[in-house]
């Protein structure tokens, strides 16, 4: 392993990082629903309802944050390398794994590492693992 | 007051998303690629968010109701079953492969990113096909979400 020093942006990460958790913090102690991006999403799809309001309102901010960074810093959209068909395999894998693991990185990955939820820290270590090891498949052994 | 909570917590999610690069596929591949060029900063953008998210969670299990007077429920599961096991594998998998997460593939169709969109489309019927067949299948898959 070598560390990859001129792409490490440490102070942007943890700023970055606490503004997800302040989110996080906002919504469980404002409105008592825990901000988990899968489930919100997954909840507009086939959820009850009453509660699809609230979930369709905080997609609306996520879908408003890029004009937003963009006035605040330049913040420019990233470049998406992957090709089509892999990302097309991608979003069907992360869709289905993330409704039948109950939850992504931030429901489980923030919100349930924070809670100190068993269940969470270890979805959140079997989901790291899975995605070291399929990039070194893609990256190292099948390119 | 619950739409501008939402809408709000959104845009705030969004924003960090952006700042600490977690909404850059090819930042979160150098994450995760620990045999090549190692990028360690989204283990800094998780230590941040549980940095903020250990005292709000702390809280909030302390409580019945949040600050506004409302139900404040915490999942209560705590048994790591099958489908939480398989779910989280194949959830991995796919994270690997793009470097796209539910949340910052929303953000990146903010961004206009038409790749995005096929990413979040994809990861619809993904979601669907979940729903579909745990419908199907009521007592082996549940629909119960921790998150």
């Amino acid at each position: 392993m070598t560390i990859d020093w001129a792409h490490f942006t440490p102070l942007h990460a943890l700023s970055g990082g606490a503004l997800i958790g302040v989110a996080a913090a906002i919504l469980i102690l404002g409105a008592g629903r825990v901000m988990g991006a899968a489930g919100i999403v997954g909840g507009v799809l086939s959820g009850p309802a009453g509660e699809r309001g609230w979930r369709l309102a905080l997609i609306a901010g996520l879908l408003l944050s890029p004009a937003l960074a963009h006035l605040l810093w330049g913040a420019g959209a990233p470049a998406i390398a992957t090709p089509w068909p892999m990302l097309v395999a991608a979003g069907l894998l992360v869709g289905f794994g993330a409704r039948l693991g109950s939850g992504c990185t931030s429901g489980h990955g923030v919100c349930g590492v924070s809670r100190l939820s068993p269940r969470s820290l270890a979805a959140t270590a079997l989901f790291m693992t899975a995605g070291f090891a399929t990039l070194f498949a893609v990256r190292h052994l099948l390119a | 007051m619950l739409y501008v909570i939402s809408l709000s917590v959104g845009l705030l999610f969004g924003l960090g998303l952006c700042l600490s690069g977690m909404s850059e596929p090819a930042k979160v591949l150098g994450f995760l690629d620990l045999a090549g060029q190692w990028d360690p900063s989204l283990a800094l953008v998780m230590g941040g968010a549980v940095a903020v998210g250990l005292g709000a969670f702390t809280l909030a299990k302390k409580r019945r109701a949040t600050l506004l007077g409302g139900a404040l429920n915490l999942p209560t599961n705590r048994t790591i079953d099958a489908p939480l096991v398989v779910g989280a594998l194949i959830f991995g998998a796919g994270w690997g492969l793009a470097g796209i997460c539910p949340a910052p593939g929303v953000v990146d169709v903010g961004f206009l990113e038409p790749r995005a969109l096929v990413f979040v489309l994809a990861m619809g019927v993904g979601m669907s096909a979940y729903g579909f067949l745990a419908v199907r299948r009521p007592t082996g898959a549940t629909l119960a979400a921790d998150a």
